[in-house]
């Protein structure tokens, strides 16, 4: 797969001795949807900061579509866009300013048909005038991604873009992202939800402590650590579970009307049709059956606890 | 070179300066006329010409010169100290942007608005007194370069300072004490010797001088001395910028 950030060694220990980050290696393909995911604490904004160059890594090489974000920090910051995690804009700036603003910076030539149609499809235009000390904490949210889009980046991070952020704003906030995949954008976004993870990655890379635990398909993640549940309703209660299924990672419910079966889904030993079988032949009356699988906040939990 | 972002920097900072106008020039403007009905026309009709040159004329450059100061280290001290303090630092630290390209358009606009400033100054004390400049293109080099060099010297205080003190305190302990004492309202040599020879390790009485001298060829120390010592105050912040940049003091860990 054709890589747009490549990450080798990075650390980053701040002036206070704290080592925020300790030697992750990281491969960002091109046009991906990558989601960093990991407690409070866990590096994440610190480990972004670097690629962007807000602060400077300890130890370690950033490159961007090839050009290492030190030596070619032009280059390699033309082409990115970043939404911070605070809140941050000049309280007196009107929308309009502080994006022409951003984009000037940036050093792209002007283009107020481009940040006319930005606006638009952030629902800003209407409050183009207005003072940023004006708007709602979403509303400011918005002005931020509009911030990081106005030069037109080819990879944007998203730090924790939907921290206080209400439902319709997190599902419009997912369209600008589909719609900018389609365009080809990379984006990496942080998040403490696993849903939100779930719902918009294509990749998740964990992280705690400063390191970088894993980093996996979503799919192959949920396959490789999801477990999975198999509920049986029973026609009739029973007291206890039959002895010939005492040997499978079986439970009874407490009223004695359902009995659960747990495996791993990768896990060879688990034997599906294996058990049913068995469950069939216990002489147990089933009703109704049902699959369902584990989130990664499950898989997320476990990691971090088997990190602990 | 991103001089797209240099202009807009500089022109950022401009549109501030507009958005608050009155408030920029009203307190100078208050200040200087005051300084006139106090120095000016109450005592100074009082104290006799000072070199042939009346007292209300004379402390015109000082009073332009302790306003230039003042204005061009607050400026641009609290231009780039407020992005750090509020943390819209962070849009500048990730944009294409040289720390040469920020200061230019930080330093440049801090300049732009102390010129204006001094104008505003000069045509307010024409109101006072009959202003006559004897060089103005020397009149004007002290000024641009001084605007610049304390720009400079403010934008090295509000990249260090970490917190409101550390701005204000700087130009409240050495700028303004300096100004008072580097011959503003007097020459020096209304004063005894031993403190004509204390003030000559005062820079200020440099600039006050040169510029003095822009108006009507009297001055302290000779013109040439007066040059030199703002070229090398120039030098001496533009090199604190240098090994600032090189260490990435302050701005980013
Ligand atoms: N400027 C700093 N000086 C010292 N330590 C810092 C600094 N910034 C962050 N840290 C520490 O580095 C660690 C990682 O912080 P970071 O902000 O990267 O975490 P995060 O994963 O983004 O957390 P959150 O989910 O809360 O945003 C934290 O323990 C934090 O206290
Ligand atoms: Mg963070």
């Amino acid at each position: 797969m054709d890589s747009i950030i490549s990450i080798k060694g990075l650390s980053k220990t701040y002036n206070s001795g704290f080592e925020a980050l300790k030697t992750v290696d990281l491969e960002i393909n091109r046009g991906e949807i990558l989601a960093l995911l990991g407690p409070n604490g866990a590096g994440k904004t610190t480990l972004i900061s670097s690629i962007c160059g807000i602060i400077s890594p300890s130890s370690g090489s950033v490159t961007v579509d090839g050009f290492d974000i030190i030596s070619d920090f032009r280059k390699t910051r033309s082409m990115i866009g970043l939404v911070p995690q605070e809140l941050t804009l000049g309280a007196f700036d009107t929308v309009w300013g502080t994006v022409r603003f951003s984009r000037g910076l940036f050093g792209a030539k002007r283009d107020d048909a481009y940040l006319e149609q930005l606006l638009k499809d952030l629902s800003l235009f209407d409050k183009k005038d207005s003072e940023i000390r004006a708007l709602s904490g979403g509303m400011k949210r918005r002005v931020l991604i509009a911030k990081a889009l106005s030069h037109e980046p080819k990879v944007l991070f998203l730090d924790e873009p939907t921290a206080g952020v209400d439902v319709e704003l997190r599902k419009d906030m997912w369209k600008i992202v589909n719609k900018l995949r389609n365009q080809g954008v990379t984006i990496i976004l942080t998040t403490h939800y696993i849903e939100e993870a779930e719902e918009i990655a294509e990749r998740v890379g964990v992280i705690s402590n400063g390191e970088l635990l894993l980093v996996e398909k979503k799919d192959e993640l949920m396959e490789s650590l999801g477990k999975k549940q198999l509920l049986i309703d029973l026609k009739e209660s029973v007291k206890k579970i039959p002895s010939i299924l005492e040997k499978y990672n079986i439970e009874l419910n407490e009223e004695g009307t359902q009995i659960s079966y747990t495996y791993v889904v990768k896990d060879e030993t688990a034997d599906v049709s294996e058990v049913l079988h068995e469950i069939t032949n216990s002489g147990l009356l089933l009703k109704d059956l049902k699959v369902e699988q584990s989130s990664l906040e499950d898989i997320f939990v476990d990691l971090v606890k088997e990190e602990l | 070179m991103n001089l797209t972002a240099i202009k807009v920097i500089y022109f950022n900072e401009m549109l501030r300066f507009w958005k608050t106008l009155f408030q920029s020039v009203a307190s100078p403007v208050i200040s200087t006329a005051l300084y006139f009905v106090v120095f000016g026309s109450a005592i100074g009709s009082r104290i006799e010409n000072i070199e042939g040159v009346s007292y209300g004329l004379f402390i015109v450059p000082g009073l332009t010169m302790l306003s230039v100061l003042t204005q061009s280290i607050s400026n641009a001290s609290f231009g780039i100290f407020f992005p750090k303090f509020t943390g819209t630092i962070y849009e500048l630290l990730s944009a294409p942007v040289s720390f040469y390209e920020t200061l230019i358009g930080y330093v440049g606009a801090a300049a732009t608005k102390s010129l204006i400033l001094a104008t505003i100054i000069l045509a307010t004390a024409n109101l006072f007194v009959d202003l006559n400049i004897a060089h103005p293109f020397w009149m004007l080099g002290f000024l641009v370069l001084t605007c610049i060099a304390f720009s400079l010297f403010g934008f090295i205080i509000g990249l260090w300072a970490d917190n409101f003190e550390k701005l204000q305190i700087i130009p409240l302990l050495i700028i303004t004490p300096l100004v008072f004492l580097g011959g503003s309202f007097y020459s020096i040599s209304m004063l005894p010797d031993l403190w004509q020879k204390v003030t000559l390790f005062n820079p200020v009485l440099y600039l006050v001088s040169g510029f003095r001298w822009s108006f009507f060829e009297v001055s302290d120390v000779s013109v040439g001395i007066s040059l030199f010592m703002v070229f090398l105050f120039l030098a001496i912040c533009i090199a604190i910028i240098a090994w600032m940049f090189r260490t990435g003091y302050k701005l980013k860990q």
